[in-house]
């Protein structure tokens, strides 16, 4: 009897190497902008963001393109959350980088996601990595699918993209937003912040939905003071 | 004591599948090990990967803790001659026989996509349960 329960501790510190080896194991080689940058400086730049900047409620987004749950995420819940809260002015959200080391071209994703921006197709491209998401399973060098997303995403100037790519461009920025979310104590993807200090959905890693939003943003707006009505002024 | 045994051991097998699959919802780890068919990642990316606001290997995990700790605790030599271990260790078995055969019928017919992973989850479920069945039966 008791060499049974030796056998199935030994068997349990077996199975939990497997699973660390599985989890540690990596793809293949990554290009220059995949890696962090040796200095960081801070190019004022906060994130892309959607929605009205006086919307009485900011979200803040930290995202790992690599990340499935991030991908969910974004396919499923945000049009509704942009259907029901952004479009109507409730919200401002922000999207901010958070690649995670085990991520192998999380931060080479958030690159040509900004690379694409710089060029006004920031969303679009985003929409591209996470709907076609394969690539994140694969541990494939991304870089040629990366750049067809980019035409997909109708960046029009792909020289200028590849050279923003081989140049690690907007690598600092990346680093600056990840370390932000360090202070921030960003412990997984995605994770949110109301008004870009107070973290949401933090009990056992919850995934919120488009729902948990709604009634966030509306308890919000119950309980924030209300705006004076702007009345012609009397003279 | 054998089928509590081989309960316990799948149960085991089991529990790190769905750790695994739970810790790379998490973000955890890069790239999901799935071969190259590419189905794990259409799974773990599908609207059903996320139950009740957690990822569905979180329920692995805790069904397969459950089916564990029970069987462990019917390995007692105290709890050996009772009858009542096996009726609990078929009903947990059953409760994730079922969740699997719904996950499995979203993965065939709504999904179409299979993920090796589940597919190993689904074939461990499937034996704890036929295993409680027996012992059940031969308990009687």
């Amino acid at each position: 009897m008791n060499r049974f329960f030796v056998l199935v501790g030994i068997l349990a510190v077996l199975l939990g190497v497997s699973v660390f080896a599985l989890l540690r194991g990596g793809g293949t080689a990554a290009p220059a902008a995949a890696g962090p940058p040796p200095t960081v400086t801070d190019d004022g730049f906060r994130g892309y963001a959607l929605g009205k900047g006086d919307a009485p409620v900011e979200i803040t987004e930290y995202q790992d393109f690599e990340c499935p749950v991030c991908a969910s995420f974004a396919t499923i819940q945000m049009p509704t959350i942009t259907e029901q809260l952004i479009n109507t002015g409730k919200v401002h959200w922000v999207l901010r980088d958070f690649p995670l080391p085990v991520h192998k071209y999380a931060r080479f994703a958030a690159h040509a996601a900004q690379c694409a921006g710089a060029q006004g197709r920031y969303f679009e491209m985003q929409d591209q990595l996470f709907r076609r998401h394969q690539w994140a399973q694969t541990g494939k060098d991304p870089s040629d699918l990366f750049r067809s997303f980019a035409q997909a995403a109708a960046v029009v100037d792909l020289k200028a993209y590849d050279q923003c790519m081989e140049s690690g461009r907007f690598a600092q920025r990346i680093e600056y937003s990840r370390q932000e979310g360090d202070q921030l104590q960003v412990d997984g993807t995605p994770t949110f912040y109301l008004n870009k200090t107070t973290k949401l959905f933090t009990s056992f890693r919850r995934i919120p939905t488009s729902d948990d939003f709604k009634a966030l943003v509306d308890s919000v707006v119950a309980h924030s003071p209300k705006k004076p009505i702007a009345r012609p002024a009397h003279h | 004591m054998r089928y509590r045994q081989a309960i316990a051991l799948l149960a085991l097998f089991g529990l790190f599948v769905a750790i695994y699959l739970w810790l790379h919802a998490l973000g955890f780890g890069g790239a999901i090990k799935c071969g190259a068919s590419g189905g794990c990642e259409t799974v773990q990316t599908s609207p059903w990967a996320v139950f009740l606001g957690m990822p569905v290997a979180f329920y692995g995990v805790v069904g397969y803790c459950a089916v564990l700790v029970v069987a462990l605790a019917a390995l007692r030599p105290a709890a050996l001659p009772q009858r009542g271990w096996n009726t609990l260790l078929a009903a947990l078995a059953s409760v994730g026989f079922l969740f699997t055969v719904y996950l499995t019928y979203l993965e065939l017919f709504v999904i179409h996509a299979i993920c090796r992973w589940c597919v190993g989850s689904a074939a461990i479920i499937t034996l704890i349960w036929i295993v409680s069945l027996i012992a059940l039966r031969r308990s009687e």
